[in-house]
């Protein structure tokens, strides 16, 4: 057996880049909303920004509880803090992820729905966007015509990144991945029928313009509003075991592809 | 009007603000955040040379309002929409005295548009029938999503809310100006959720409903209601300027919004001072759809003047000249609409 040392610092991050913006469906590592990691002898700190002080407060507060949840999976990582900046929510938010009082607790009456149920509506979305960019890739690249689509299954897909993230967004939404399924199914898995293939295709398109459009805008205006700090790195800092001289150091945002 | 290469172009920009998010004018921290919001969006989407300082942004007035507009802007015609939010600032973040005293100079060139806020109830239908009066409403510009008090939101179908849809009908408020896009997002009553619009312009057939910004970032349950909706409208605002950041990607919005919603139902805004109309324009009538974006039929001459000028004129009887008219359907919810709606409600 082998055991690869992996660093606290490495850790927390792969821990936060396992955190979705359900809206975009893209790591909060990766679009720059990560602004910095503190680790100290205590546990670990970690700040949040987002594009504008109007971003939806919902999909705010899943972001940071998610981020939450996920450092503090970490062994022996300590009291874990989030804190979301510069938010016109901050305060109500900070207070309720101290608290760990949940989304209702945190919002009261303003929150009238499950979060369960807005992540599932984007989670759904994930998924039409990843069908539609598979199908299009075989209608592209084979002889695959739009009147055979809904015969496409999994094991006609090749292999590759847009396949593995059509699987990973089947198994969010609860959906298998055997080899035999169907490619354009519902969120049910029901194969769309060969008669309304066209018009779902289309509209799987527009859904997947949205998301990709969105991403853009995004990490536009994240990049327009923190113009004065780093692009959009994360700042790692790490005093943990050294009380007196801490290690530093900067983690690049991936550029969008 | 624009020319160019012979072709002349009727301009309605349909979205314009006059505000004042100076520090004086604010009530809170929100206030401050909303301008800064604004100005990141003007930023970041505008090329460099049309770009405004800060302090010119917050407030810029009228004269400079003028000369944007229809001295360098090619403009025919602007409406005002107003941005009351009165939660953020202390006489409304649009200056509705200085637009209306604009208006009142130049009829000819400009529309002002009102606002309600259905949560004011009876003492609101009041004021929506003195302020119909007062400025001759042909529209209202309504923002779902504007804070009041607790709530941090309403719906269209609400029922207080129908009931001044019908007050609209009678008074013959017929453009109904929603915002379903960018900033102030509240909770649950979410921004960006066109679903109240589906179940209200159904009801009321014979009220548009522009939907600005057309729902973005969420384009698809625009383009959905819309193909449902004969009288359900794509207000370009903040769609534009992406013609220049990202031309690829308008190109894709462009192209879906022909396909579902239809040339008839599109109509161009700067949402000036957010973005200046010169430049949006003058790309404007020079684009075209890329031509390895295969679903997309090239972008004609003929929808570029119905989408830049021709259809917001038909929707508030602006008189164009007799040589720039082409037949459009906007404002008849009677007719057929985009290819994308007729294989929807086929199937």
């Amino acid at each position: 057996m082998t055991i690869v040392a992996m660093s606290l610092e490495a850790e927390v991050m792969e821990a936060l880049s396992t955190v979705l913006d359900p809206e975009l469906d893209e790591p909060i590592t990766d679009l720059g909303f990560v602004r910095s990691v503190d680790i100290d002898d205590v546990g670990v700190t970690v700040h949040v920004r987002l594009p504008t002080s109007f971003c939806s407060p919902n999909f705010a507060y899943l972001m940071t509880s998610d981020a939450l949840d996920a450092v503090r999976r970490i062994e022996d990582v300590g009291q874990v803090r989030v804190f979301l900046d510069d938010h016109h929510d901050s305060d109500k938010i900070n207070a309720g992820l101290a608290a760990d009082a949940g989304y209702r607790g945190t919002f009261g009456g303003e929150a009238e729905d499950s979060l369960d149920e807005l992540r599932r509506t984007f989670q759904v979305k994930a998924h039409t966007a990843a069908m539609e960019r598979c199908i299009e890739e075989r209608l592209k690249n084979s002889g695959l015509t739009v009147a055979d689509v809904y015969r496409l299954r999994l094991n006609n897909l090749p292999g590759g990144h847009i396949k593995d993230a059509l699987l990973r967004r089947r198994t969010a939404i609860g959906l298998g991945i055997g080899p035999h399924a169907r490619v354009f199914v519902d969120e049910h898995d029901v194969p769309v029928p060969p008669d309304e293939v066209p018009l779902r295709l289309r509209f799987a398109k527009s859904v997947r313009i949205s998301i990709e459009g969105n991403s853009h805008f995004c990490r536009g205006l994240l990049g327009t509003r923190y113009a004065d700090e780093d692009d959009l790195t994360t700042r790692i800092t790490n005093t943990r075991g050294t009380s007196s001289s801490g290690t530093s150091s900067r983690l690049t945002a991936r550029s969008a592809s | 009007m624009y020319t160019k290469d012979g072709e002349n172009y009727f301009i309605v920009d349909s979205h314009v603000h006059l505000w004042d998010g100076r520090k004086q004018n604010q009530k809170n921290v929100h206030g401050q955040e909303f301008i800064d919001c604004f100005f990141d969006y003007h930023s970041n989407l505008s090329p460099d040379s049309e770009k405004w300082s800060y302090d010119e942004y917050v407030y810029y007035g009228g004269e400079r309002l003028m000369k944007d507009l229809f001295e360098d802007g090619y403009v025919d015609h602007a409406i005002f929409q107003s941005t009351m939010l009165m939660e953020f600032y202390k006489r409304g973040f649009s200056c509705s005295d200085e637009s209306w005293d604009l208006v009142q100079k130049h009829p000819d060139k400009l529309t002002y548009n009102h606002s309600f806020d259905p949560r004011n109830g009876e003492a609101g239908l009041k004021q929506l029938v003195a302020d119909a009066e007062k400025f001759n409403l042909r529209g209202v510009k309504l923002y779902t999503a504007e804070w009041h008090g607790d709530s941090r939101g309403y719906k269209l179908s609400d029922p207080g809310c129908r009931t001044y849809l019908e007050k609209c009908l009678e008074l013959g408020i017929t453009n109904i100006h929603v915002h379903k896009g960018p900033t102030l997002k509240p909770l649950d009553k979410d921004a960006f959720n066109v679903d109240d619009v589906d179940a209200v312009a159904s009801d009321y057939l014979d009220l548009n409903f522009i939907v600005e910004h057309c729902g973005l970032p969420r384009l698809e349950d625009f383009c959905w209601i819309a193909t449902q909706e004969s009288n359900v409208y794509a207000g370009l605002s903040v769609v534009m300027p992406f013609i220049h950041t990202r031309p690829r990607y308008f190109a894709e919005v462009i192209g879906e919004l022909l396909y579902w919603v239809g040339e008839d139902k599109m109509t161009f805004s700067s949402d000036y001072a957010l973005w200046t109309p010169k430049w949006l324009i003058e790309k404007f009538v020079d684009f075209q759809i890329p031509e390895d974006l295969t679903d997309y039929a090239p972008i004609t001459t003929d929808q570029k003047k119905k989408i830049l000028g021709l259809n917001a004129a038909a929707l508030y009887d602006i008189e164009v000249p007799e040589h720039l008219r082409l037949p459009t359907s906007a404002g008849d919810a009677d007719t057929e609409v985009a290819p994308g709606a007729k294989q929807a409600v086929a199937s």
